[in-house]
């Protein structure tokens, strides 16, 4: 009983395995009505596939630099646990030897046990101490370790992965599973550890006290073992359904609160309660279900380990009548008895722990196996020294292919040249593989066959931050980080001054609003009053632009948001600020075209029309048409 | 727990009394009362079986085995297996009773929560983070719950137990009975400064994790421009200073933990073996028989758990009784005056008949009130900071019946806030609204929004099927609703997806474009044939192919319906039969497009991108 945790009672009613998640729910494959996509995509999944005994040789490699705090552990427990269980005996050697001895007037024996009881407390508390400390590192070191590895792991995956393993798994295996993981180490491995000593001890105690109790007390472990064995494939299912039903719940609740305008907008009140009543009644039942299996395996487990110790008691009390048994010794057996059952019920919640670790294990095992698409070159090369004079670089698409690895292609084989300072638009419907094009040039994509080059060298071979000195990409969604306005403008480049800064927004026509936020430069984009509208935050993402003042700049629909004259200013940068520079624009909007001095028009992942604005809108084609459409409008 | 905790909103100064936040709990705790107390009842009867059973084995040891009398023996196993038996039961009668119906109070309050939160306005919501909500509807409830379920009774139970089981140790043995409560005191004091100092650091554990999270989501959430700006290693870095202060502050809680189990183990030990030695020289003495003396150290060892673990039941209760304020503090959030507030355990469903019917039917009027009209309105977000200027001061604007009015101005002027006014997603802070003379104010908000039909500048999808996300715009409508509605967006591409119209699409679904999103809402907005249509610069996300092809198709909507449509564009505006500037929180100027783009400079300088209308190119 002494090797308990305080709390562990507390946590025997609610196992750890499905703490919900804060974040946006993932869902797991079982929990979808239907499953949109007939097609075997892995990614539909949770659990990407992963090399079998991934998650074991995860576990191992976590492991191996605490190789010797762990053995040290294991020994402190083995003292702890002696000191722990050494209480009952001194209390049978006490009635058998002490209270004669001391009756002979003998108090040898008496001081011998005041002593030998004062030092295995205080080396039962402190050792126990000491484990905590040794476990509590050991844990946390492989918890960093594997927040480390994950977050990691998850930077350097392509793009290509994030868009198809939403952001919401991809958090929730970096919060939610890392969670359970650290559970099971922080209470769970602990509690194992002590339960399986305790049994080994007492067990070993019982038997030097009597061959028979101690034989029949080992006996009375097999129906338990079954009970476990049983407990452990029931609550299996339990727990998995209300994990699903958690889940359930959450992204309905998430997505209510998240689409609270045309929620209401749109009178979705009841029917959303309708939904989520159901939901919830699921979540309803599948909890009961789980406590009334929990409940279960205590009564049964109960009921097994009393019977033993009447049963064995009863014995013991026949042969101390017979005289068979010290008196002393069956009075230590029974408290080690009480003792040896008293762990059962911790037992339950030890595996439900575990099952929810091995789970999350096994997902982000899986994650971790994922190699990314786009490496990192073994040996990079340097781009060379400009040749043009001028900052922008030549951009080469030489026999470039691009499919998915699902088989579907995007854009055919072609050849493109892009000559150093020239910018080009880039026009065509959704879906005629602008984005892919833009994509392979920022390199978040590699091509499927053939290469890109920048200046002659292919992308391939660039290392990471000298890519990203020579290409920048800006997109339609102008995520903020958390921060203030002027540390988002900065990711552009790090180290930047506030006048830098300043001189980038001011290009930008950004400076004005920014200005008027409660705390100007200063203002957290995430605290009251930043209240950033969605073409706002297109104009930080261009100042960060600027400020990485690239050799080759990537627009992809970035200025969807913005209201002509914001557009205007970025026209404006770039024919100031950006002059020179290699530029391709991807624009819905026809006024964007203007200032490029080539436009390629794409249909089908080909491009149907290459030339200058001027000889475009002269000609007849598409863009032609389209152009005096826009044109009218303008009147 | 892997939110923010430090957030300012729950930065509360004064601490209600854990036992009045936890009383407010009683209605929905009223409906199952009897059975908790009967568990409570079970709990008691329990723990008192724990006690009796280290009698029985006394009784045994100094009765039938020390006379050597083999059928009291039998009879001492008997009793001890029926009394085995019976805490078995015991054990298994409080979980069974209370399983199911805790399991209901949680999912009740949960739903409650829910209910309320949708009727809650937009900014509440602004203000109030989804995952702050969501903590509070899982983590929290789910708290409350095990509170329910254990500490509560088992507050009860450990204190007759204490109280029980020290009465029967003094009366064993008085004396030794007083050496045993000695650590009592000590123990809890020091639970108490423990607990306190260890829940700090649990909370620092738990803001710190918080931003752990934050900085995980965002990375992920901004990888096109952690990638496209090759951020990885700055975000490597701050990631790994906060993991490890994660490690710090969760090894510090380890520590103190650690000291704390320590010293629980310690001192009742020394306790025990103080009492031991005491009892050995008083059996010497024959003062005590060796059974009492078992007995005695039984029953101590039994009265361990409910002792240690007084400190901790304290420690849940107190964090309940936080969970517990987190929830009401929700709860508490006034919904918007003028409609029925929603009522702990009012199930769903009821109020169906509110504004049935009457989509079409306009009130009389004449063409003065016939339309939309604002009149002198005037919006401040209730979280600016006081003594900024309000975002709307005054707009006046009459909407003819059937007309179609864009509404201009330049970025961060108003014009999503005053589109959100109409629909009462936000409340007019002074002026007032009519639709046909109807003051919006006065109208059930159910009745106003069937009137009107919004597509929102975001557009969101729900997790559901294409047809369920645009359906959920008209009531009652079906297929040939549904069709119609596609071919005015432009939708056909959702014949298209895997499984049609009947795909799966959202969060849980299907991912699509943001240009494919944008026509479902405008399908969306369109369906239910609305009196009254609001566009947030609905073709944004378009490409201009596509855009021509909705813009003819929308303008046969918009030639019979009052139409209200935010544009950043020319091509938008185009679509309108008059335009209305906004401005610095006004209507400035009204009029046709090119009305406006010869008379007004600013609106001239909106529309042609220059910033200075006047300097127009000279041709």
């Amino acid at each position: 009983m002494t090797t308990s945790t305080p709390d562990r009672r507390t946590t025997e009613e609610e196992p750890a395995v499905d703490r919900p998640a804060a974040g946006p729910a993932e869902s797991s494959g079982t929990s979808r009505p239907s499953d949109p996509a007939p097609t075997a995509d892995p990614f539909d999944k949770d659990v990407l596939p992963a090399p079998k005994g991934a998650s074991l040789a995860l576990l191992r490699s976590l492991l191996a630099p605490a190789r010797r705090p762990v053995r040290i552990a294991v020994v402190v427990l083995l003292l702890q646990q002696a000191a722990v269980q050494a209480g009952p005996l001194l209390v049978a050697f006490a009635i058998d030897r002490g209270v004669p001895a001391f009756r002979r007037g003998d108090h040898g024996p008496l001081i011998a046990i005041g002593a030998g009881y004062l030092v295995s407390a205080l080396a039962s508390g402190l050792l126990q101490l000491a484990f905590v400390r040794i476990t509590a590192r050991v844990g946390q070191n492989v918890l960093l370790d594997l927040r480390g590895r994950i977050f990691h792991h998850s930077q350097s995956l392509s793009v290509d992965f994030h868009e198809r393993y939403t952001s919401g798994r991809l958090i929730s295996r970096a919060t939610t599973d890392v969670e359970s993981i650290r559970e099971l180490l922080n209470e769970g491995l602990q509690e194992l550890i002590g339960v399986a000593l305790s049994l080994v001890y007492v067990s070993a105690v019982l038997l030097y006290l009597d061959w028979g109790i101690g034989g029949a007390a080992v006996l009375s472990f097999a129906p338990l073992y079954l009970l476990v064995r049983s407990y452990r494939r029931r609550s299996m299912l339990v727990y998995r359904e209300r994990s699903t039903a958690v889940a359930g719940v959450i992204v309905k609740f998430t997505e209510t609160m998240n689409g609270i305008r045309p929620v209401q907008a749109f009178r979705r009140e009841r029917a959303n309660e309708k939904d989520f009543d159901a939901l919830n009644t699921r979540h309803l039942k599948s909890n009961g279900d789980a406590m009334l299996e929990m409940a279960r395996y205590v009564v049964t487990s109960r009921l097994v380990a009393n019977s033993a110790l009447a049963g064995i008691v009863l014995w013991g009390a026949y042969r101390v009548a017979g005289g068979g048994l010290a008196l002393g010794a069956l009075a230590a057996s029974v408290l080690y008895l009480r003792r040896l059952y008293d762990p059962i019920d911790r037992l339950a919640m030890f595996l439900n722990s575990y099952q929810s670790a091995a789970a999350s294990l096994e997902k982000i095992a899986g994650l971790l196996a994922q190699r990314p698409s786009v490496p990192e070159p073994g040996e990079p090369r340097p781009l060379p020294e400009r040749t043009t004079g001028g900052p922008g670089r030549e951009v080469v698409f030489d026999g470039v292919r691009f499919a998915y690895r699902t088989g579907g292609e995007v854009l055919p084989r072609f050849d493109l040249t892009l000559p150093a300072g020239q910018t080009v638009a880039v026009v065509g419907s959704t879906g005629a593989g602008k984005s892919t094009l833009a994509k392979l040039l920022a390199r978040f994509y590699d091509p499927t066959e053939g290469e890109v080059r920048l200046d002659g060298v292919p992308l391939r071979e660039l290392a990471g931050p000298e890519l990203r000195r020579g290409v920048v990409m800006v997109t339609q969604e102008a995520f903020l980080f958390s921060g203030t306005v002027a540390d988002n403008i900065a990711i552009g480049r790090p180290g930047a001054t506030r006048e830098e800064i300043e001189r980038a927004a001011e290009a930008i026509g950004a400076h004005d609003f920014i200005k008027a936020l409660p705390d100007g430069y200063d203002t957290d984009v995430r605290k009251r009053g930043g209240r950033i509208s969605a073409g706002q935050r297109q104009l930080v993402g261009f100042a960060r632009a600027l400020l990485a003042d690239p050799a080759v700049l990537i627009l992809d629909e970035a200025t969807s948001s913005l209201d002509v004259p914001g557009e205007r200013a970025v026209q404006r940068a770039m024919a100031t600020v950006l002059r020179g520079r290699t530029a391709v624009v991807i624009a819905h909007r026809l006024s964007t075209v203007e200032i490029a001095d080539r436009v390629l028009v794409m249909a089908d992942g080909r491009v149907v029309e290459d030339g200058t604005p001027a000889e475009l809108i002269a000609g007849t084609g598409r863009f032609a048409e389209l152009h005096r459409a826009w044109r009218d409008s303008l009147v | 727990m892997t939110e923010t905790r430090g957030d300012p909103r729950r930065s509360r100064p004064e601490r209600r009394s854990a036992a009045r936040s936890l009383l407010r709990l009683w209605p929905y705790v009223r409906p199952v009362r009897r059975r908790l107390l009967a568990a409570a009842l079970m709990a008691v009867l329990g723990s008192l079986m724990s006690l009796v059973i280290p009698l029985a084995l006394k009784w045994m040891v100094d009765g039938p085995v020390s006379d050597g009398d083999p059928s009291g023996v039998w009879l001492g196993g008997l009793v001890l297996l029926v009394l085995g038996s019976a805490e078995a039961s015991l054990f298994w009668a409080r979980r069974a009773l209370t399983a199911r119906p805790l399991a209901r109070v949680e999912a009740d309050m949960r739903a409650s929560l829910y209910r309320h939160l949708q009727r809650l306005p937009v900014s509440f919501h602004d203000r109030w983070p989804s995952g702050q909500l969501l903590s509070r509807a899982t983590t929290d409830l789910m708290l409350l719950r095990i509170f329910l379920a254990f500490p509560l009774t088992f507050l009860l139970v450990n204190s007759v137990t204490i109280v029980a089981g020290f009465l029967i140790l003094l009366t064993q043995r008085w004396t030794l009975g007083l050496i045993l409560l000695a650590p009592v005191v000590p123990l809890v004091m020091l639970c108490r400064y423990f607990e306190a100092r260890y829940s700090r650091a649990a909370r620092t554990a738990q803001d710190r994790t918080g931003d752990l999270t934050t900085i995980v989501e965002e990375s992920v959430l901004g990888i096109r421009i952690v990638k496209g700006f090759g951020r990885h290693r700055g975000q490597e870095r701050a990631f790994a200073t906060l993991a490890g202060g994660v490690r710090d502050t969760e090894l510090r809680k380890a520590d103190l933990m650690g000291t704390l189990w320590a010293l629980i183990m310690i001192l009742p030990e020394l306790a025990l073996g103080a009492a031991l030695v005491l009892g050995v020289v008083q059996v010497a003495d024959g003062e005590l028989s060796a059974g009492t003396l078992v007995a005695f150290l039984s029953t101590a060892l039994a009265l361990r758990w409910p002792v240690e673990s007084m400190g901790f039941l304290l420690a849940i209760t107190n964090e309940s009784a936080t969970a517990a304020d987190r929830f009401f503090e929700v709860l508490d959030s006034r919904p918007p005056a003028g409609d029925p507030v929603s009522i702990p355990g009012q199930r769903a469903g009821a109020g169906e008949s509110a504004g049935k019917g009457g989509a079409k039917a306009a009130p009389g009027g004449g063409a003065e009130t016939a339309g939309l009209r604002l009149e002198g309105v005037e919006f401040r977000y209730p979280d600016a900071p006081a003594g900024a200027p309000p975002v709307l001061r005054g707009v006046d604007l009459h909407i003819r019946p059937g007309e179609t009015m864009a509404l201009v101005g330049t970025t961060g002027s108003g014009k999503t806030t005053l589109t959100a006014l109409i629909p009462r997603l936000h409340e007019a802070t002074a002026g007032r609204i009519t639709l046909d003379g109807q003051d919006i104010a006065a109208l059930p908000r159910e009745r106003l929004r069937q009137l009107v039909s919004v597509a929102f500048e975001d557009p969101t999808l729900f997790s559901a099927t294409v047809a369920e996300n645009v359906l959920m715009g008209a009531e009652g409508a079906g297929e040939p609703e549904l069709v119609r509605a596609l071919s005015v967006a432009q939708a056909d591409f959702a014949y298209d997806l895997p499984d049609g119209t009947a795909t799966e699409v959202g969060e849980q679904g299907l991912s699509l474009s943001g240009g494919q999103r944008q026509r479902l809402a405008l399908a969306r907005a369109v369906v239910g044939e609305p009196r009254f249509l609001i566009l947030d610069d609905p073709l944004s996300a378009l490409d201009v192919h596509t855009e021509a092809l909705v813009e003819a198709a929308l303008r046969k909507v918009l030639a019979t319906t009052t139409a209200l449509v935010v544009a950043h564009r020319p091509s938008t505006v185009l679509l309108a039969d008059r335009v209305a500037l906004l401005s610095e929180g006004r209507v400035t100027a009204v009029g046709t497009h090119h009305e406006l783009l010869h008379g007004n400079r600013e609106y001239a300088a909106l529309m042609s991108g220059d910033p200075h209308g006047e300097e127009e190119r000279p041709r």
